[in-house]
Order: structure tokens, then C-alpha cells, then sequence
């Protein structure tokens, strides 16, 4: 059965991703790889570090920059991200000196939160609310 | 003529009052924001364009103004036009 066991955000440094995936938003590093002159990065939440990784994928590709840069001035996020609690996590990231475009909102079934990753791209986090 | 016609065109459309509705409700939104707000709250089926195309009658009429913070792009309520309407038919004439 096919299945998704990676996806990826295009950053503009990996260095610099790597650091604000795991010291802020508190992933774990799974794989890295030299590939090429880049390397096969990837990260996981601690909370399955077996499930699905995020690869910190360069964004060297000359369309990458101007496609990031048109979806971030609209406030589109690259991807979402699910946590328990949007508030108390904006709450925790700020502390850390993360951005938000995005205060934590009421959606309806969802509440929703945008912040700037450093690397270019916004991302969403998100928790579905209680039935 | 009507000197504020841009003001009352841009009022008469639903989905613009409510997305001043909602700008009233949080000032400083991204267009993903508004139009997040717009579906998920009050199930508006419009495309992104027609959202921004939307904001573009209410940016014209002075209702919202547009401010670039680094590379991000926010919508701000400005309620100043609507004193032309009060001034024009003021709510208390008893005097």
C-alpha cells in the first residue's frame, strides 16, 4: 500500500532551518545525509519519531524564492502543523522570539496560528477543537 | 452628484461588510487570514482573487488600508468614511 512517509519545506539555509525546527518548534533531527552538495535533512515530531519526516529541502531552484515570497506576502502557509493547544503554544513560541502573521484565531471546528519559520515560508499550526 | 458613491458601492455588497465585520472583530489581517475567516466562519465560497478583488473596492472607498511589515502584506479598518454618511443624515435632528 503506498504510503507518505516524507514531506518538505524549501528553506533557504539548513543550517539555519535545522536549528529554528528542533531549539524552537521542537522537532528531532532523523536523518542527515551528504547529498550532492546539500544533504538529506530531515526532522520528526518526538511524539512519533517514527512517523512521518520532514525534509529541510533547499530552495536553491530559481522559480523556489519567487514562488515563497509571492504565497508569504498573501500569508499563505507552506504547510500545517498539529499541536494540542494553539494558545498555550503561540504562548511558548513567542517566548522564544518566533513571529506570528497570524494571531491564534477561533475558526469554528479549529483554531489556527501562522508563524514565520526564518527560512522563508509561513507555517500553520493548528488544533481541531473537541467534538 | 452623489460625491460618495465609491463609499456606498463598497458598502453594498455582503461578503464586503462581512470582511469589515471581521477586521472590526481583529484589525491587521493577511489575505489568507480574511479569507480563512470568510469560509471557515461564515461560509463565503469565493476564490482568493475574489476576496482580494473585494478588498480592492474597500481599499478604493478608504475602508481599508493595506501595510507592507516586512515581507508580509496586512489589511487595517479605517471606519473615517463612514462620517461622511453621519454628517450627511445626522442621527439626532431634534434639536
Amino acid at each position: 500500500m503506498i504510503r507518505i512517509n516524507v514531506t518538505s519545506v524549501f528553506v533557504d539555509d539548513q543550517a539555519k532551518a535545522l536549528a529554528f525546527y528542533t531549539d524552537k518548534l521542537g522537532f528531532i533531527k532523523k536523518n542527515d545525509v551528504p547529498l550532492g552538495e546539500a544533504r538529506w535533512l530531515t526532522v520528526v515530531s518526538p511524539a512519533d519519531p517514527d512517523g512521518v519526516e520532514l525534509l529541510l529541502e533547499p530552495d536553491g531552484h530559481p522559480a523556489a524564492r519567487p514562488f515563497k515570497d509571492a504565497i508569504a506576502a498573501d500569508g499563505i502557509p507552506y504547510t500545517s502543523f498539529a499541536v494540542d493547544d494553539v494558545f498555550a503554544e503561540v504562548e511558548r513560541l513567542k517566548g522564544l522570539g518566533v513571529t506570528f502573521t497570524q494571531e491564534p484565531t477561533d475558526m469554528g471546528p479549529v483554531v489556527t496560528a501562522v508563524l514565520d519559520d526564518t527560512c522563508g515560508n509561513l507555517i500553520q499550526i493548528a488544533a481541531m477543537k473537541p467534538a | 452628484m452623489d460625491s460618495n458613491a465609491d463609499l456606498f458601492k463598497a458598502l453594498g455588497d455582503a461578503t464586503r461588510r462581512v470582511i469589515l465585520d471581521e477586521l472590526s472583530a481583529q484589525d491587521g489581517q493577511t489575505l489568507f487570514e480574511i479569507c480563512g475567516r470568510l469560509a471557515m466562519k461564515h461560509d463565503v465560497a469565493s476564490t482568493r482573487q475574489a476576496i482580494s478583488q473585494h478588498l480592492a473596492v474597500l481599499e478604493g472607498a478608504g475602508l481599508v488600508h493595506t501595510r507592507r511589515q516586512g515581507r508580509y502584506k496586512y489589511h487595517h479598518l479605517d471606519t473615517a468614511p463612514l462620517r461622511a454618511i453621519a454628517e450627511r443624515w445626522p442621527l439626532d435632528r431634534r434639536e
